[in-house]
C-alpha cells in the first residue's frame, strides 16, 4: 500500500505533540527506571524550542485509566516563574505530570477489572489530532504539526479499530506520526502507523543514549526531512488476523457484510450473523454486531 | 450607529465601483472582497434594523447538525446495514448541453474537475469498492473504463477526452450499465450514479422497460441533475431506490456529489452474503528481484508477493492478474470499521444549564483545549458526548464526526469503556 503523499513544507517552524506513555504496571518492572527516562525527554523538549523560537511543544499524558493535556509550550508562564536550577518547562511539566500520575492511580483503584497492561493510546492520539485541528484553523501562518509517540507498554487489541481511525485521519490531515518504541518486541500499531503517514518508527536499541536517538532523529522538522536521511521501514507487518483463532494468516475469507476475517469456510458469521449463500433478512439485526477486533 | 455602519458599506462599495473602473485587472484584497467575494451579502438585519454580520460560523455548524440528526434517526430507527463491497458505475452527460457555461467555465469542466475529487474519496472511503466510467455523446453511450480499483486509470481516461457533442440518452447509458453490472459477484452492491446536463434524453425504445430492468437487477440508481428536475430522473430514482438532486451551483454540486462517496443504507435483499477468499500479501524484502506481473519487467525491491501464486504485485488493493486472487491490506479493511462501529452524534449543551450560574462547566474543550468561555467569561454553546459527558467545542464536534469517528473523551477513560462493554 502506498505511503502518505509528501507535502512540500517552506520552513522549519514545528509543532510537536509528544504521547508520554506513564504507565505505572510498565515502568515499575523495567530496568530503565521511569526518572532517566523523563530526564532524557525533558533535555529533548528543551533543545525542539531552542532550535528554533517559533517552535511550539505540547505534551499529553498517556495513562492506564485516562489521558491528559500535561504541557503546552504556547501557554507558558513567564520565564520568571523557575524554581531554583529547573527552568520553567521541566517544573511545569514535572508538577502536573506528578498530579496526572496520581489521579491515574486513582481512577485505577475504582475499576473493578483489575490490572491492564496496556496505556490508552487511541485516547492521547485523538486529543493531539484535535488539538492539531484547532492549529490548522488558527490561520495561514501556523507551524507543520506532527506527532511523537514515545510508548513503551505493549498494544491492546481492544484499541485497534480506534487507533486506525486515527491513523487515517492524521494521513488525511497530512500529519506524521513518528514513534519511538521502548518495550520489548515491536508495536504493530506504531510501525502501521509510522508507515502509513510517512512518520519514523524506531525502538532505540541502547537506552543510555535516548537523547542521542531522539535529537539526531525526532527533532528533524518536516522540511529537513527531504534531505535527511532517516531509519527507513522494515518488515512492517500488514497481515491480518483471523477472528475466531486469532491468528496471522495470509489467505482467509471475509464477510462480505460486516467484512470480519475467517481462516476456514463457516455458514454463518459469528460477527453479523448473516447466513452465507443467502439473502440476509432482518432477523439477523445489527444488535448481534460485537466490537470484535482482530489481533494483529 | 447603525446608520453609520449601513451609510459606511453604502459609501465604501460606491467608492469601490469607481476605483474598479479605473483599475481593471489588477484588484487588490480589499477590492476583491467587494468584486468577488460581495461581502455586504455577509451582514443580515436583525429585528430592529440594525445590521450585524452573518455568523457564518455558528450557521456551518447548524447546517451540520441538521444534517447529522437526519442521517442518525434513519439509522437507529430502521438499523439498516451499508452496502460496504460497492460497483459503482459513473455515468458522464457529454451531450451538448454539458457545454453551458453557468457554471464557470462549462459544465463540462466543472463536472469532470469534481468527478476526480469524487473518485480519490471513494477509494479512500470504499478500498475494497470498484468504480467504472461511461460517457453519453450524440445520443450514444460509451464505456470510458473498466470496472477497476485503481483511481489513476479512471482519472487520465477522464482528464483525456473532454468533448461535448450531440443528444443525450439515458436509456442507452442504463442498457450499457445494466450489462456490465450484471457481470460482478452477487456480494457486490451495484450502483449507478449518473450526472445528467441535459434537459431531455433521445431514447430508442421504451425507457420505463429499462427502467424496470435495472430495479430487477438491483441496481441503485442516483441522479445529481446540473439543469432542472426532470420526470424520468426522478421516475428512475424513485424506482431503483436512489436520490435525487439538482445542484444550485457549483459548490452545492460538490457537496451533492461527495455525499454518495460513504456506503449508502444497503437494502437487505439486494446483496447475498458471501464469504470471499482474499490474500494478505507480505511486503517484499528490500533486495529481492521480481518480474512483476503489472509492468512485465524485473524490478528490485519493495512490491508485495501473491500468497497463492508468488507472483510479485506493485501497489494494494489489487487482483493478482495470475490467480485472480483479491489482495489487500489490514487497514484497507480497517478503513471500513466505522461504518461498521459509527459513534453516536453528541448532544448540544441546552442553554439553561450554560446560562445556571451554580453549575461548574468545563472552561475548555476536552479535545483541544479551546476555551469554551464567551469574553466576559460566560460560557459559550458547546456540545457533550453522551457517553463520556465531556463537553467539546463546535468545530472539534465536526472533525469528530466527520473525520475522527472516534470520541476523545470515550478513548481516554478506561472505565466509561467497561461500562460501555458491560451494556453490551
Amino acid at each position: 500500500m502506498a505511503s502518505a503523499p509528501s507535502k512540500l513544507y517552506a520552513d522549519d517552524v514545528s509543532l510537536l505533540v509528544v504521547l508520554l506513555d506513564t504507565n505505572p504496571f510498565f515502568w515499575s518492572s523495567f530496568s530503565f527506571p521511569f526518572s532517566k527516562f523523563l530526564s532524557h525527554v525533558l533535555t529533548f523538549l528543551n533543545s525542539i524550542l531552542v532550535l528554533n523560537q517559533f517552535n511550539q511543544v505540547v505534551v499529553i499524558a498517556t495513562g492506564c485509566n485516562s489521558c491528559d493535556y500535561i504541557y503546552d509550550s504556547s501557554m507558558a508562564t513567564s520565564p520568571s516563574i523557575e524554581s531554583g536550577s529547573m527552568p520553567a518547562l521541566c517544573s511545569d511539566l514535572l508538577q502536573k505530570l506528578e498530579e496526572f500520575v496520581t489521579r491515574d492511580e486513582h481512577l485505577g483503584k475504582q475499576d473493578s477489572l483489575g490490572p491492564t497492561t496496556s496505556s490508552l493510546l487511541s485516547g492521547s492520539l485523538s486529543m493531539a489530532l484535535c488539538y492539531i485541528q484547532r492549529v490548522f484553523r488558527s490561520g495561514p501562518l501556523h507551524p507543520q504539526p506532527r506527532i511523537l509517540c514515545l510508548q513503551a507498554s505493549s498494544d491492546g487489541p481492544e484499541q485497534y479499530v480506534a487507533i486506525m481511525n486515527a491513523i487515517f485521519s492524521a494521513q488525511r490531515s497530512m500529519v506524521p506520526i513518528d514513534s519511538c518504541y521502548i518495550g520489548s518486541n515491536n508495536s504493530a500499531f506504531l510501525q502501521q502507523a509510522s508507515y502509513i503517514t510517512g512518520g519514523v518508527y524506531q525502538k532505540p536499541q541502547q537506552l543510555d543514549g535516548l537523547f542521542q536517538y531522539l535529537l539526531t532523529v525526532f527533532a528533524t522538522d518536516l522540511h529537513s526531512r527531504t534531505f535527511l536521511q532517516l531509519p527507513k521501514s522494515v518488515g512492517v507487518d500488514f497481515r491480518a488476523s483471523c477472528f475466531c483463532h486469532k491468528k496471522t494468516i495470509d489467505m482467509g475469507s471475509i464477510c462480505s457484510v460486516c467484512l470480519s476475517i475467517f481462516c476456514k469456510h463457516h455458514k454463518k458469521c459469528s460477527t453479523c450473523g448473516s447466513v452465507f449463500g443467502q439473502a440476509h433478512s432482518d432477523v439477523a439485526s445489527v444488535s448481534n454486531l460485537k466490537r470484535k477486533t482482530p489481533e494483529t | 450607529m447603525n446608520n453609520g455602519d449601513g451609510k459606511r458599506v453604502n459609501g465604501e462599495a460606491e467608492e469601490d465601483d469607481d476605483e474598479d473602473e479605473g483599475n481593471g485587472g489588477g484588484l487588490d484584497a480589499w477590492e476583491r472582497a467587494y468584486a468577488d467575494e460581495r461581502s455586504w451579502e455577509a451582514l443580515q438585519e436583525d429585528e430592529s434594523g440594525l445590521l450585524r454580520p452573518i455568523d457564518t460560523n455558528t450557521l456551518y455548524h447548524a447546517q451540520y447538525r441538521r444534517r447529522i440528526r437526519s442521517l442518525s434517526s434513519l439509522a437507529t430507527t430502521a438499523r439498516i446495514q451499508k452496502g460496504l463491497i460497492r460497483y459503482l458505475c459513473i455515468v458522464v452527460d457529454l451531450s451538448k448541453a454539458a457545454a453551458e457555461m453557468d457554471f464557470r467555465p462549462s459544465r463540462m469542466v466543472v463536472v469532470a474537475k469534481h468527478v476526480e475529487a469524487f473518485i480519490r474519496e471513494f477509494f479512500d472511503q470504499n478500498p475494497l469498492s470498484q468504480l467504472g466510467l461511461v460517457t453519453i455523446k450524440d445520443g450514444v453511450a460509451h464505456c470510458l473504463t473498466d470496472l477497476g480499483g485503481s483511481p489513476e486509470s479512471h482519472v487520465k481516461a477522464l482528464m483525456g477526452k473532454l468533448e461535448c457533442s450531440g443528444e443525450s440518452s439515458l436509456q442507452n447509458a442504463l442498457d450499457l450499465v445494466h450489462g456490465y453490472l450484471n457481470q460482478i459477484p452477487s456480494y457486490g452492491h451495484r450502483e449507478v450514479l449518473v450526472l445528467y446536463s441535459a434537459l431531455s434524453t433521445c431514447d430508442p425504445g421504451d425507457i420505463m422497460e429499462t427502467i424496470q430492468k435495472c430495479k430487477k437487477s438491483k441496481i441503485r440508481c442516483s441522479v445529481i441533475g446540473l439543469s432542472a428536475e426532470i420526470f424520468i430522473c426522478k421516475h428512475l430514482c424513485q424506482e431503483t431506490g436512489g436520490s435525487y438532486s439538482v445542484a444550485l451551483d457549483e459548490v452545492h454540486f460538490k457537496e451533492l456529489l461527495l455525499e454518495h462517496a460513504p456506503p449508502p443504507p444497503a437494502i437487505a435483499e439486494f446483496a447475498i452474503a458471501n464469504l470471499i477468499k482474499m490474500g494478505f500479501p507480505q511486503r517484499a524484502a528490500e533486495s529481492s528481484i521480481a518480474i512483476c506481473s503489472c509492468h512485465k519487467e524485473a524490478k528490485v525491491g519493495g512490491g508485495y508477493t501473491c500468497p497463492r501464486c508468488k507472483a510479485r504485485v506493485c501497489e494494494l488493493p489489487t487482483e493478482c492478474r495470475i490467480c485472480g486472487l483479491t489482495l489487500i491490506s489490514s487497514p484497507h479493511l480497517a478503513r471500513s470499521y466505522h461504518h461498521l462501529f459509527p459513534i453516536v452524534p453528541f448532544d448540544e449543551v441546552s442553554p439553561s444549564l450554560l446560562n445556571d450560574p451554580h453549575n461548574r462547566l468545563p472552561r475548555s474543550c476536552f479535545g483541544c483545549q479551546q476555551s469554551l468561555l464567551n469574553p466576559g467569561n460566560k460560557p459559550s454553546l458547546r456540545v457533550a458526548c453522551p457517553k463520556c459527558k465531556q463537553h467539546f467545542c463546535l468545530d472539534c464536534d465536526i472533525y469528530i464526526h466527520e473525520s475522527l469517528h472516534n470520541c476523545p473523551g470515550c478513548e481516554s477513560f478506561r472505565h466509561s469503556k467497561s461500562a460501555i462493554a458491560s451494556e453490551e
